[in-house]
């Protein structure tokens, strides 16, 4: 297929870059805990981004090293991190109006599952032993104009995490709009699900692996 | 009235067994260490803590947690590499938690500080979190309706005070300081400076003194 853009899958770093590449210059973003920090590292001066961390900043800069380290700068993660010129500080419900008023342009997820018509499962394994935290994944979820997902495509048993439904507990209902996975990227939109570009593998064995029908982007299904 | 006292044991002193108390802080930063360490100290129980974390490592809102003060934790994010105390605590089932989405916390305290009776939000629609709660489809979305939280008193961190009470914070560190000052009855401060009134701009001001009761410095 045309859609194959890479003879092996990707891995994390590549991955990163490439949702990099794809966030719109001047946009404003937040990119979550985990694999999603990684794409700072590739975000360009020439994008002029600004990230978004929602315990209160605008305009953060990257992580703090030796003397830069200030117990009252940090990030969600709670990372010390750095000001860039033009940061601003604010407070919680201001920061969280900041999403849900949908301000955000973009915010990069991590997820354990997302459904074909977009839910996003995240924040809990649903386990009778586990202690839940949710922090602000459900706020993030719902409230950015575009909801990008970063995950490997299988998991360690080699099962999709691309699903029909969700089987662990939600995070948002319909929320994402595109996947990037290690073997594709997957575009959600309201007539389907469709591949924009496969990494070592076609799309004949792509489908092999999604139980959800896939489109390729711009052909027709059965392509 | 607003009052200047010497001491956190002193600015801590009327916290009553049972109380609802919200206290600052995101992680570390903005956490009142020393009116936590002086709310342990003043053997206060049975308390409801609203705090975005449920303690880290062995200090603050942790030790509250280990000594079985609290009684019920209103937080969204309890677990974390060191929450050790809450997470046996709440294994042992000797601690409530109503788990809350971090923006839903944070604008429940807004509510509260403003007068409002509650709210439609779409976050947590379709979610665990949203069981048993009213919805609504507005401007073609659910939405899911919550509730103010109010408490009878708030502990948060600000860097200074002037002698009206008004407050400026440190970079990330101003997180829920300036909600919960106004969502509790009674609002008492640790600044790390007081200054005299009329030396802070009154442009910059963050909190304004009219939410705050108590302020007492901390070295």
């Amino acid at each position: 297929m045309s859609t194959q853009t890479s003879t092996k899958p990707l891995g994390r770093d590549d991955l990163a870059r490439l949702v990099a590449r794809d966030i719109a210059p001047g946009s404003f973003v937040n990119l979550g805990i985990g694999q999603p920090t990684l794409v700072s590292n590739y975000l360009t001066e020439e994008q002029n981004i600004t990230l978004h961390t929602e315990n209160g900043m605008l305009g953060m800069g990257p992580e703090a090293k030796g003397e830069e380290i200030d117990g009252d700068l940090i990030n969600a993660g709670k990372i010390p991190v750095t000001e860039l010129p033009g940061a601003s500080y604010f407070h919680h419900a201001d920061s969280f109006a900041i999403m849900r008023g949908g301000h955000l342009d973009i915010c990069v997820l991590g997820a354990f599952q997302v459904s074909a018509t977009g839910d996003l499962a995240n924040w809990h394994t649903g386990a009778p032993d586990a202690i839940p935290a949710v922090g602000g994944a459900m706020d993030l979820a719902t409230g950015a104009k575009d909801v990008f997902v970063m995950m490997t495509l299988l998991t360690r048993d080699g099962v999709s995490k691309l699903v029909d439904t969700c089987s662990y507990p939600l995070t948002g209902v319909g929320c994402v709009t595109r996947v990037y996975t290690d073997k594709a990227v997957f575009l959600i939109a309201p007539d389907g699900v469709s591949v924009r570009e496969t990494f070592g593998c076609t799309f004949e064995e792509l489908q092999e692996l999604v139980p959800v029908p896939l489109k390729a982007a711009g052909a027709v299904v059965g392509l | 009235m607003l009052k200047f006292i010497d001491t956190v044991g002193e600015a801590v002193a009327g916290i009553k067994d049972g109380s609802t108390v919200m206290i600052g802080g995101f992680g570390n930063a903005g956490q009142p260490f020393e009116l936590i360490d002086a709310l342990l100290d003043s053997g206060a129980t049975d308390l409801t803590v609203v705090n975005n974390n449920a303690g880290q490592g062995d200090q603050g809102l942790a030790l509250l947690i280990k000594e079985g003060r609290v009684r019920k934790m209103i937080c969204s994010f309890p677990r974390q590499s060191d929450s050790w105390h809450f997470d046996a605590k709440y294994k042992a089932g000797e601690i409530e938690l109503e788990l809350v989405p971090q923006g839903n916390l944070a604008e429940r305290i807004r509510a509260a500080g403003a007068g409002i009776g509650g709210f439609f939000t779409p976050t947590g629609y379709g979610t665990m979190l949203a069981e048993g709660k009213h919805t609504r489809l507005l401007d073609g979305k659910w939405q899911v309706f919550e509730t103010p939280i109010h408490a009878d008193v708030a502990l948060i961190k600000a860097l200074k005070a002037d002698g009206k009470g008004n407050l400026v914070y440190r970079k990330t560190a101003r997180n829920f300081g300036p909600i919960m000052a106004a969502a509790a009855k009674h609002t008492i401060v640790q600044v790390s400076e007081i200054v005299p009134t009329g030396a802070l701009d009154p442009e910059n001001v963050v909190t304004p003194g009219i939410y705050v009761n108590s302020i007492v410095k901390v070295a």
